[in-house]
C-alpha cells in the first residue's frame, strides 16, 4: 500500500528531536500497551507483519499525528477484536461477556520471558532455491500492491546488487493478511544512492535494503 | 518535536474511520483494556510487569556496548560477529543461535554505516532494548536514506567525500548493529572499560565513540 509510512526519500518533515536521557517510556500508559502487545501476542493468533499493517492503514493524518503507542494500541485493540481475543462490546462494556471462558494456560512470566530473545520467529527452515546470486545485478519490481509490503517505493524500478542473501524467510505481502507464508529467500540489496537520488548523491555512498525473491528480477 | 495526541483534536472528514487512533485519555482506556485482558485470561498482570521491568531495566544499550567491547578486545569474537552476529551474541546470553536474526556492520576509516526502519521501527531490540522517539520518527525515517550525510550533521557528525556512507534499511526481519570505530587512547583499557565508552547512537551509527578524554571533560 502506497501509505504515509512509506516516506523513505521524503523530505521537510522538519528537524530530529534527539531527547537527552529519554527514558523507555514516557508514561505508564505506554509501558502498559507495549507489555499487552507481547503477552496477548504470546498466544500466536497473529503475527507481526499483521501488527504493521494495522498501523498502515490508520488514516494518514492520524499516523502522523499520534504517539507511537498510541498508533500500538489502535493496532492491539484491532487485533485483539478481528482474531477473535475479544468482542467489540466486551472493548465497549470493559467487562467479559457473559458466560465467556476464560483463556488457559495462563501466559506467566515463566513462558513468556524466555521467548523474548526468539520474538519475530520469521525465519523458516526449509529448502528452498536462492533465485538470486550474491554479486549479481536485480531490478526491483515496480509493484503497488494495495495490502502490506515491505518493498519502499523509493527503491520500485531501481538497480542494485545482491550483496548477501540471508536465507528463506515468511513472506511478509501474505502473512501480514494470513494468507500463508510463502518462505522465501531475503537478500541485502545494495543500491547506489546516485540510482536512487540521482545525480546530486554522493558517489560513493549507498543503500542497502532487504528484499525478497518476490521484490526481484534480474537487470 | 514529538506530536501529541490533545483532547482537542479532532477530525475534520467526518468519515467512518475503521482503524481510529485513541482519541483522548489514553491512560483511563490502556486500564480498562489492561482488566478486561487480565479478567479474561489473555494477559497475565505479572507477565505485564516482568515484560516492563526487562525493557525498562535488564534489556538496553549496555548489552550492545558489551559485545562492541568484547569485538574491540578479541580480533576472533569480532570476526565471528561480523559472520555470524547471532552465534558471537549468545555468548552474553542476550540472543540464541535461533533468536532474532542479527547482522552487525563495521564501522573503518573509510567506511560508515547507519541504520533506520524508513517504513516502521525495526530496531535491534536484544541488543539496544527499545527504540529512542527519534529513531521512529518521521524526520528521522524519511531523511535517512535520501540524505544520510545530513542527518549525520543534524547528529553532530560529519564525513569527508571519500568515506562511504552506507544506510541500512531494516525492511525484512534482520536486525542491525554498527560496530563503531576504536577510539584513540583506549590501548590499555579492558573490556569493561572500553564497554562504557559506547554509546547507543553510537551503535545506530548517528555519532562516533568519543575518546575517554573527551567523554570525561
Amino acid at each position: 500500500m502506497n501509505g504515509i509510512h512509506d516516506m523513505g526519500g521524503m523530505q521537510d518533515m522538519g528537524p530530529i528531536y534527539h531527547e537527552k536521557n529519554e527514558p523507555v517510556f514516557h508514561a505508564a500508559w505506554e509501558s502498559r500497551v507495549f507489555a499487552m502487545f507481547l503477552a496477548a501476542g504470546a498466544w500466536h493468533k497473529w503475527n507481526l507483519d499483521a501488527f504493521r499493517h494495522t498501523r498502515e492503514v490508520l488514516p494518514p493524518t492520524d499516523y502522523l499525528e499520534s504517539s507511537y503507542y498510541e498508533q500500538w494500541f489502535s493496532g492491539l485493540l484491532d487485533l485483539l477484536v478481528r482474531r477473535g481475543l475479544v468482542t467489540a462490546e466486551e472493548i465497549q462494556s470493559g467487562k467479559p461477556a457473559p458466560g465467556s471462558t476464560r483463556a488457559t494456560p495462563p501466559l506467566t512470566p515463566e513462558k513468556i520471558l524466555p521467548a523474548l530473545p526468539n520474538r519475530i520467529q520469521a525465519q523458516r527452515d526449509v529448502p528452498g532455491p536462492s533465485l538470486f546470486k550474491v554479486g549479481q545485478r536485480v531490478r526491483a519490481r515496480n509493484i503497488n500492491p494495495m495490502g502490506h509490503t515491505r518493498l519502499p517505493r523509493y527503491a520500485r524500478g531501481k538497480v542494485g546488487t545482491i550483496d548477501r542473501d540471508h536465507g528463506v524467510f515468511v513472506f511478509p505481502d501474505t502473512n501480514a493478511h494470513f494468507l500463508g507464508e510463502k518462505p522465501q529467500h531475503v537478500y541485502s540489496v545494495c543500491f547506489a544512492a546516485r540510482e536512487l537520488w540521482g545525480a546530486q548523491a554522493p558517489e560513493r555512498d549507498c543503500v542497502y535494503v532487504d528484499m525478497w525473491d518476490d521484490y526481484l528480477e534480474p537487470a | 518535536m514529538t506530536p501529541e495526541l490533545t483532547p482537542e483534536h479532532h477530525h475534520e472528514h467526518g468519515h467512518d474511520h475503521e482503524h481510529q487512533v485513541v482519541p483522548s485519555d489514553p491512560t483511563l482506556r490502556v486500564k480498562a483494556l489492561e482488566s478486561l485482558l487480565v479478567e479474561k485470561g489473555i494477559v497475565d498482570r505479572a507477565a505485564l510487569d516482568a515484560l516492563v521491568d526487562t525493557y525498562e531495566n535488564k534489556i538496553g544499550p549496555r548489552n550492545g556496548a558489551r559485545v562492541v567491547a568484547r569485538a574491540w578486545a578479541d580480533p576472533a569474537y569480532k570476526a565471528r560477529l561480523l559472520a555470524d552476529a547471532n552465534d558471537a551474541m549468545a555468548d552474553f546470553g542476550f540472543l540464541s543461535r535461533q533468536g532474532d536474526r542479527m547482522v552487525v556492520v563495521e564501522n573503518t576509516p573509510k567506511v560508515h554505516n547507519l541504520i533506520v526502519c524508513t517504513l516502521c521501527s525495526c530496531y535491534p531490540w536484544p541488543v539496544l532494548g527499545l527504540p529512542p522517539v527519534w529513531y521512529k520518527s518521521a524526520p528521522y525515517r524519511s531523511r535517512a536514506v535520501i540524505d544520510p550525510r545530513g542527518v549525520l550533521r543534524e547528529f553532530g557528525v560529519q564525513f569527508a567525500e571519500d568515506v562511504e556512507v552506507r544506510v541500512w534499511d531494516s525492511t525484512a526481519e534482520l536486525r542491525y548493529l554498527v560496530l563503531p570505530e576504536r577510539p584513540e587512547g583506549t590501548e590499555r583499557m579492558s573490556e569493561n572499560e572500553l564497554a562504557a565508552l559506547v554509546t547507543r547512537d553510537s551503535m545506530v551509527g548517528v555519532a562516533k565513540v568519543l575518546p575517554p578524554s573527551k567523554v570525561q571533560s
